[in-house]
């Protein structure tokens, strides 16, 4: 797809012909580029993921996040608001919180003690009238032109989203109706953190938002399954994507075997394999659409997961050109009981930095990250499933949801 | 042989069997039904049940070691362990073991980095002529895993 190219570039990259199914090896090593995505993409009309609800439950907690690389921090206040604002202080831009997460009252810069309140409004300078009346600031200096830059938040299903533009669209008209079901589908009553860790790649961050829309690679690069002759039963699957290609699903359904009624939810190993513990694969039903697996990414940098009963949240955030922090957050719904609690335990050996089915991604990006050095003139082609960004019913053996990634990335960055 | 000294070599095999590469031993170390977890110490100290691998019985590590020789995809690498003393107290049939740890990984073009340091928080009982893991906790000190995570620590 052939999009029109804004006046105002980003930089002199000139796409090559064939549109989103050629991809440019530069945008994953050039740093004008990179530097252009923090202020066009990050700073732009898209919903950063910042954090979970349940990180902030209570009036005061805060939690740091980042948007693209701009630190920032996510409060809730004494009426129970969420608000998000830049990690820097209006002073001299020192960072205000310094802790991973906290609880407090209001925030103060430990530089010269500016201090804001939850919202991040000014509240307070020190010395403002000098000392012994020397000093100070200016008669018409006025707490109220001074604050934290704050984001726009919205939430959805526990999901803290933050945008910078005031030409973003509510976060429900951004996802479409087919992403924002999924997410209802598996954020959609509460839930509860069961873990975290994260995991640097030694990458461009937009080749892991590649990869986790690569619905292609699944079974050639994973072999876990394979390998160890897991009898799925749910090989039938296929790739769904928003309207605008941005955001995608990649789900694995239960094949033509029905589980029969008296089986659900019931405990039952429904896996032939070679495997000498498959019990750690054992599950419950727990929706009735068939879908076993699903990843879900949402433009740029977030990803909702429920394998078998794996529920997790990944995110991943620039640490640099080729340096890229991946966080994974694990959850279960709070009226899970012990036992499906030990079963999520024990199916996260799937996916994570140790993951027995996707640890591969974990190096995979590097090595694309290091075979294309030198190589910042050429492309990857990018046709598997056609040339179009559209949902793939049926088949995951398309890259249609890279091509949709792309086509967003070109839009935002003018490119 | 002081029961110190029994769980030193537990400690110094242990690092051996896995830094000389001999991982089908590592499933040994651990009685039938142990444990092994690697968390990391926000987790832990959350009081979180999830980490970043857990294995909750023999046969589920012996999976591992099957998997990461024929259908997990890596750079070769390798670790060195320097495990730290033990400091030990009786519990019930076995005994309650901390130590610290740190394991560099070098990796095929010899580039060498601190890949994890935290502590061993252990359950060792004796089992049979052996003393073995009921459980291991593995709790790294950094939230943060360098590429992947494939060779136990
Ligand atoms: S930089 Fe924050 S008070 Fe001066
Ligand atoms: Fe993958």
């Amino acid at each position: 797809m052939d999009i029109p190219v804004a006046r105002d570039r980003a930089s002199d990259l000139a796409w090559p012909q064939g549109g989103v199914t050629r991809v440019p090896f530069r945008v994953f090593a050039d740093p004008a580029i990179y530097a252009e995505e923090q202020r066009r993409l990050f700073r732009g009309p898209i919903w950063n993921f910042l954090c979970l609800e349940v990180e902030i439950l209570n009036p005061g907690d805060w939690r740091l996040a980042s948007v693209g690389e701009v630190p920032v921090v996510v409060t809730r206040d004494e009426h129970g608001a969420i608000h998000a604002m830049v990690n820097r202080c209006a002073h001299k831009g020192a960072l205000v919180c310094l802790q991973e997460r906290g609880n407090a009252k209001s925030l103060t810069c430990v530089y010269h003690s500016w201090s804001y309140d939850l919202a991040g409004r000014l509240q307070s300078v020190a010395f403002r009238h000098g000392v012994r009346g020397k000093g100070g600031m200016p008669e018409d200096f006025d707490t109220a032109q001074h604050r934290l830059e704050p984001l726009r938040v919205e939430v959805f299903c526990g999901l803290v989203f933050g945008t910078f533009s005031d030409a973003t669209v509510p976060v429900e008209d951004y996802l479409g109706t087919t992403m924002a079901r999924m997410i209802r589908r598996n954020l959609g009553r509460p839930h509860r953190l069961l873990g975290m860790h994260s995991q640097i790649i030694h990458n461009n961050w937009k080749l892991y938002a590649e990869n986790v829309r690569d619905s292609y690679h699944a079974t050639l690069l994973h072999t876990f399954y394979t390998t160890f002759k897991v009898n799925r039963l749910d090989m039938d699957g296929g790739m769904l994507l928003s309207d605008d290609g941005r955001h995608s699903i990649s789900y694995a359904k239960r094949g033509t075997l029905q589980q029969s009624e008296e089986y659900r939810n019931v405990h039952s190993a429904q896996y032939d394999s070679a495997l000498a513990a498959p019990q750690f694969l054992d599950t419950w039903t727990e929706f009735d659409d068939g879908v076993t697996h699903c990843i879900q990414t949402i433009f740029p940098t977030l990803v909702v997961q429920l394998t078998l009963n794996s529920l997790a949240v990944r995110f991943f955030t620039p640490r640099g050109l080729d340096r890229t922090e991946l966080f994974w957050i694990y959850l279960g719904y709070q009226d899970d009981n012990e036992q499906q609690t030990r079963q999520r335990l024990m199916q996260s050996n799937l996916t994570g930095a140790a993951g027995l089915v996707s640890l591969e991604d974990g190096c995979i990006n590097e090595f694309v990250q290091r075979g294309t050095r030198g190589s910042e003139d050429r492309n990857a082609f990018l046709e598997m499933g056609g040339r179009d960004v559209a949902s793939s019913d049926g088949s995951r053996a398309t890259e249609t949801g890279i091509r949709g990634f792309w086509q967003g990335y070109r839009e935002l960055m003018g490119l | 042989m002081t029961v110190r000294e029994a769980i030193e070599d537990l400690f110094a095999d242990y690092a051996e069997a896995i830094d000389d590469g001999a991982l089908e031993r590592w499933p040994g170390f651990f009685t039938e039904d142990g444990e092994y977890q690697i968390i990391t110490r926000e987790s832990h100290d959350a009081g979180l049940p999830i980490g970043i691998l857990y294995c909750g019985s023999r046969a589920m590590m012996e999976d591992r070691v099957r998997a990461l020789r024929t259908a997990n995809i890596y750079e070769p690498h390798s670790y060195r362990h320097l495990p730290g003393p033990p400091r030990l107290a009786v519990q019930g049939d076995g005994f309650v073991v901390r130590s610290n740890f740190c394991v560099f990984r070098i990796a095929q073009d010899g580039d060498t980095v601190t890949f994890a340091t935290g502590r061993y928080l252990d359950r060792i009982v004796r089992d049979g002529d052996a003393l073995r893991f009921r459980s291991r906790r593995v709790v790294l000190d950094s939230r943060r895993i360098d590429t992947l995570l494939v060779l136990p620590l």
